[in-house]
């Protein structure tokens, strides 16, 4: 089987978001960046199809110089090599990066590709979809576990309160939930050994933005911050407030 | 412009989504230009599209599907198409979200996913979604001359506009390949019943102050009381207390119900990043100084133990 795995480069989920001075992207200094949690879980998975099944396994980016080390990171979790779609630093859209992810797919003709069920910037959902349109290919989202045979995969996928069972056809787009499989941790023999892999490095392709960010800012909804004890005349306070001022009960 | 919505039916009527997806397409356009497209539903549920202000309703029935994203964005592109629609709606729920992408390859448009926010800004729409886990907002143009958005659901209310009107109903037999039907859902089970976070209008949220897996009890009361659904903070959820469905939070479910109530949750950003687009927040923890405070509308300083079981009988005896 041969694996690619599409891995984006986004703020640590404890950071503090502050807009940028240009009022339309954040400000990213002091910032730390990390690997996207959900690509963990897609990488692991990965890692154990290989595993049991052979194959290569590829992990992708479309990102600016800086996404070097999310790529070490994934090569030293597993993966067999990188490839690095750069982009210049000029705004782009979620088409941009699932384009350029599919014209290297055509090229590698993966029997699978995994993605994260969501990348923790702009919180898409999206570029499994876009992939599966722009390739032509089944592609199945927030994926829970997966059974492997061959030419065809089974598996669960988590829905509004419950789940689904699918079967697909392979190859086959996957974009995988929390938990999935346990992410492991590198250690440092493997961290070292990941500095020896090799990085492809291609040039983007550029396409008119689809979609453009006019503006960006912190929503901080004014909240009424009244702050009661757990008195009994309170707590008849709290239900006449939810009543009569919030309208909820 | 010209405006397909996608809807879908739940035990006989229209979803709640659904219902504000129309109602949100008529900030977008009139009446007429609006038409509802559901897969296999009811032709009743359809015709009450007519109320939300949607003139038209079409159905395509196709009993070997079950709503498998490449088969439903090949049947929903292939209709705006056809019929010349530039605009395609969806609530961002699993469906919406796996479908419309694939519609925006189809009909090179722009897409912006769950928003929470649409204006026309001359030719263009503008659309507004939380990013970041909710910690920021970005408001984004779509250049392209078509449109394809996804709807956060619970956002836009939902607004009967014409009480009594039908949509004009028609049924059509859409034509499949065997690419399309590559996807087969197999079985779905769900949790009949059991009220899910993402969808409820009151959501009560427990964490590890509560000390014990038992002591949920508490928490699932008063969400019984209010109608509501049971939620979780990542730290419960990671000891096995609850399972993963009920996670509230950046790597969870983000909720934006009219009522989010955090029991013994001391508010990691995490957490709010899931929950701090809820209407109305009420926090009960014993620490005055706990980050939940910071966000809350009512919030109760002291012991759920004490006040979680008063405040469930208080509620219950409103009724
Ligand atoms: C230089 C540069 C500037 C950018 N500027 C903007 C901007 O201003 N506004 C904007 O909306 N977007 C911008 N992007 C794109 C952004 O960084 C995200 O990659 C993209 O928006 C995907 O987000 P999403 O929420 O659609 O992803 P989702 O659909 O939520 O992501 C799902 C999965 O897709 C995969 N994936 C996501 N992004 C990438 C990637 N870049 N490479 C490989 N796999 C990926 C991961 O597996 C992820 O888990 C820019 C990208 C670059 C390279
Ligand atoms: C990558 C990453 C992703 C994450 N994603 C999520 C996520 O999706 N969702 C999430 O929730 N967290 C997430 N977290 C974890 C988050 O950082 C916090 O650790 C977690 O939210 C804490 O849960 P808690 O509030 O239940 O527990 P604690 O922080 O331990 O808080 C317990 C609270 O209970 C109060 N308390 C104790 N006893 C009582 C009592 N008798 N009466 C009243 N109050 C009492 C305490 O004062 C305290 O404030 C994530 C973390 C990381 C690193």
């Amino acid at each position: 089987m041969n694996i690619l795995v599409c891995v984006s480069r986004v703020p640590d989920t404890a950071a503090k978001i502050k807009v940028a001075g240009d009022n339309k992207s954040v400000e990213t200094t002091g910032v730390k960046f990390i690997l996207n949690p959900y690509d963990e879980y897609a990488l692991e998975e990965a890692i154990q199809l290989q595993e049991s099944k052979g194959g290569e396994l590829t992990v992708l980016t479309v990102a600016g110089d800086e996404a070097t080390d999310i790529l070490r990171t994934a090569l030293a979790m597993g993966a067999d090599k990188a490839i690095h779609i750069k982009a210049n630093q000029l705004e782009k859209d979620s088409f941009y990066v699932a384009n350029n992810i599919a014209n290297v797919a055509k090229e590698l003709n993966p029997d699978i590709i995994f993605l994260g069920k969501q990348s923790i910037d702009f919180d898409s959902f999206q570029i499994s979809s876009l992939l599966g349109g722009l390739l032509d290919l089944p592609s199945v989202d927030v994926v829970s576990s997966i059974n492997y045979a061959d030419g065809s995969i089974t598996g669960e996928k988590d829905i509004e309160g419950g789940k689904e069972s699918f079967e697909t056809s392979l190859p086959a787009i996957i974009s995988v939930q929390k938990g999935i499989k346990e992410p492991r941790y590198p250690k440092l023999p493997q961290i070292m050994k990941a500095k020896q892999k090799p990085i492809e490095v291609k040039e983007a392709i550029e396409t008119p933005l689809r979609t453009e960010i006019l503006e960006m800012t912190l929503p901080e909804k004014a909240r009424a911050g009244k702050i009661l004890t757990g008195s009994d005349a309170d707590i008849d306070e709290l239900v006449r407030l939810l009543h009569e001022d919030a309208k909820v009960i | 412009m010209k405006v397909l919505v996608l809807v879908e039916e739940h035990k006989g009527s229209l979803k709640r989504s659904s219902c504000e997806a129309i109602t949100a397409a008529n900030q977008l356009t009139s009446s007429d230009n609006i038409t509802a497209i559901a897969l296999n539903a009811s032709e009743s549920a359809l015709k009450s599209a007519g109320k939300y202000g949607a003139s038209n309703a079409v159905n395509a029935s196709e009993s070997s599907i079950k709503g498998e994203a490449p088969a439903l964005s090949k049947i929903i592109s292939d209709y705006a198409l056809q019929n010349s629609f530039d605009t395609v709606l969806f609530a961002a729920d699993s469906i919406g979200k796996e479908v419309a992408p694939r519609v925006s390859v189809k009909l090179e448009a722009g897409y912006v996913a769950d928003c929470v926010g649409l204006e026309v800004n001359g030719s263009n729409i503008v659309a507004t979604k939380p990013v970041y886990a909710g910690k920021a907002q970005a408001k984004v143009k779509i250049n392209t001359s078509k449109n394809i958005l996804s709807l956060r659901p619970n956002v836009f209310t939902a607004k009967v506009i014409a009480e009594g009107t039908e949509a004009n109903y028609s049924s059509f037999t859409p034509t499949l390949d065997d690419k399309s039907k590559s996807v087969k859902i197999t079985s779905i089970s769900k949790n009949e019943g059991k009220l899910d976070v993402a969808e409820a209008d009151i959501v009560v949220s427990g964490g590890r102050g509560l000390k014990e897996p038992e002591h949920f009890n508490l928490v699932e009361n008063l969400a019984s009381a209010l109608g509501g659904a049971v939620g979780a903070s990542r730290a419960v959820v990671d000891a096995g207390w609850r399972p993963h469905s009920e996670q509230v939070g950046q790597t969870g479910k983000t909720v934006s119900p009219s009522l989010y109530v955090a029991c013994a949750i001391s508010g990691a950003v995490q957490h709010l990043a899931g929950m701090s687009s809820s209407k109305f927040i009420v926090a009960i923890n014993k620490d005055a100084d706990a980050p939940i405070f910071k966000i809350t509308d009512y919030g109760i300083v002291g012991d759920v133990f004490e006040v979680l079981p008063k405040l469930t009988e208080k509620i219950k005896a409103r009724h």
